[in-house]
């Protein structure tokens, strides 16, 4: 569990990045907060820096689309899904609970 | 419509075959791709393929599912060598032949060469095969390396081989680089980039020859100069792939002439990509090959321009560890004011600038430097602008 900053400081339409290996996208969407790898699965771009509306983050660099429910790509040129990460908020602090790693026990 | 014939494998050529089955095109599908390789992307080879960073498993632009679904047949390492319009059939190596109703043109285009033979130790870089070769090269030890050209190839692969340790010169023959695609005032900034990574960049001064006898040895300046070299990459620019197409009826002028909705003179027959000159304008430009396909597939299964195109220009560059995006249509008459960051010496400050491009109070584009996040919301209002003067006009 990583935490992340205070949840006054990420108001909604915002997201900041986690300096984790690999790193960590957290954003505030409407409310709701929600993390994903923050390094799109196309090209090396910094999701956090992305465009968010509604559930969806559009990469800074090619626009390529991620749901940030489910890390999955809705358009092109992205194919393959971020991984999510499970986001609790204890005394008023964003914590990440990191996904293991895809192929390994968790 | 029975049969297309999309000619060209690589980005747009592929997003012309996945929209042709997305818009519901069931019948037989040929695709034709000069180089033996499936479509791959094209953007990383100066830059993380080049430093070994990305392998050729991260290139491919479509996985084999897709690949599968799409139905397509390759027809790969094959040349198109001409259009017979009478019969919609595109003539290929070795006397073969493909007929079909309607044919997408997409065969991009090539790195422009220097005159003269070639002489090992000189490369351009546009393809695979490029990159493969040149990357052998800058890993056999320390080399001296200049690239001719300033431009962006030029200056991502100068960065790449500094990043790898060599000793590199970049030659430009105008005063100073990407002043067409920058202004002069940014393209100033942006050439100090040269002097961050350790790269000698010589301006205003073209190439009288290449040195070298069993390999190049050697890049002998206009002015007289001599650059000793054991790796040289001409980095001049690119010509449409439109060879293949000369005595057919197609008005070639620095590519296919096509209309804003990426129809050629020629009914049932659309261009995209590089190759294509749409509207007025040839954009060599990776957005512009993946936004153009939905239209020109559109109008081509349509049978008429039902929809046209006007993408914002978008680009971008990744080079001494600065990432630089450009939005937008700018004049040299424009002023261009730094909106955020700063310029530090000449160069973009370490944590990167925003500049607009402004006309009559209006902002025509936008420049990043390590700012992507103003930058998308510039190149967004930027892009809600156009689509509005387009609705009026």
């Amino acid at each position: 569990m990583i935490p992340v900053c205070r949840l006054d400081d990420l108001p909604a339409g915002e997201s900041v990045r986690v300096d984790t290996m690999p790193p960590i996208a957290v954003f505030n969407a409407d409310g709701e907060l929600y993390a994903i790898d923050d390094t799109c699965t196309h090209q090396d771009a910094s999701l956090s820096e992305g465009w968010l509306e509604n559930c969806l983050v559009e990469c800074p660099l090619h626009a390529a689309s991620f749901d940030l429910r489910t890390g999955l790509p809705t358009c092109l040129p992205a194919r393959r899904a971020v991984r999510t990460h499970r986001v609790t908020v204890d005394d008023g602090v964003i914590h990440v609970h990191v996904a293991a790693k895809e192929g390994t026990a968790a | 419509m029975r049969t297309v014939i999309v000619v060209g494998a690589s980005l747009s050529g592929l997003y012309a075959a996945r929209e042709l089955r997305a818009q519901g095109f069931d019948g037989r599908l040929v695709v034709v791709g000069d180089e033996p390789h499936r479509p791959y992307d094209r953007p990383p080879l100066s830059k993380d393929f080049l430093t070994g960073r990305t392998g050729e498993d991260r290139l491919a632009l479509g996985d084999a599912e897709e690949i599968t679904e799409l139905d397509a047949e390759w027809l790969l390492g094959t040349r198109a060598r001409g259009l017979d319009t009478r019969e919609r059939t595109v003539l290929l190596d070795g006397g073969r032949t493909v007929c079909g109703d309607g044919v997408v043109i997409a065969t991009g285009a090539s790195a422009r060469r220097l005159p003269g033979p070639g002489l090992p130790g000189v490369h351009t870089l546009r393809t695979l095969d490029d990159a493969r070769s040149l990357r052998a090269e800058l890993t056999a030890g320390a080399r001296r390396v200049v690239v001719i050209g300033g431009g962006f190839i030029g200056a991502e692969t100068a960065s790449s081989c500094a990043g790898l340790g060599h000793d590199v010169t970049v030659v430009e023959a105008a005063p100073l680089p990407l002043v067409p695609q920058l202004g002069p005032q940014m393209a100033a900034v942006c050439a100090a980039l040269h002097r961050r990574g350790g790269v000698d960049l010589v301006t205003g001064t073209g190439v009288a020859a290449l040195r070298g006898t069993v390999a190049v040895t050697a890049v002998e300046l206009t002015d007289g100069r001599l650059l000793p070299a054991d790796v040289v990459i001409v980095g001049i620019g690119a010509v449409p792939n439109t060879g293949w197409l000369a005595g057919s009826p197609l008005t070639l002028r620095d590519g296919v002439l096509c209309d804003d909705g990426c129809a050629t003179a020629l009914p049932q027959v659309v261009a995209v990509g590089d190759v294509a000159r749409v509207g007025g304008t040839r954009a060599e430009h990776w957005t512009s090959a993946t936004e153009q396909p939905r239209i020109a597939v559109r109008n081509l299964l349509a049978g008429y321009t039902a929809e046209t195109v006007r993408p914002l220009p978008y680009f971008w560059s990744d080079q001494y560890g600065a990432r630089i995006q450009f939005a937008g249509r700018r004049l040299d008459t424009d002023t261009v004011r730094v909106a955020e960051g700063t310029v530090t010496d000449g160069a973009p400050g370490e944590d990167g600038l925003l500049a607009l491009y402004e006309r009559e109070g209006r902002t025509t584009a936008v420049l990043s430097v390590d700012r992507p996040r103003p930058f998308m919301r510039a190149r967004r209002e930027l892009g809600r602008g156009a689509g509005a003067m387009e609705t009026v006009s």
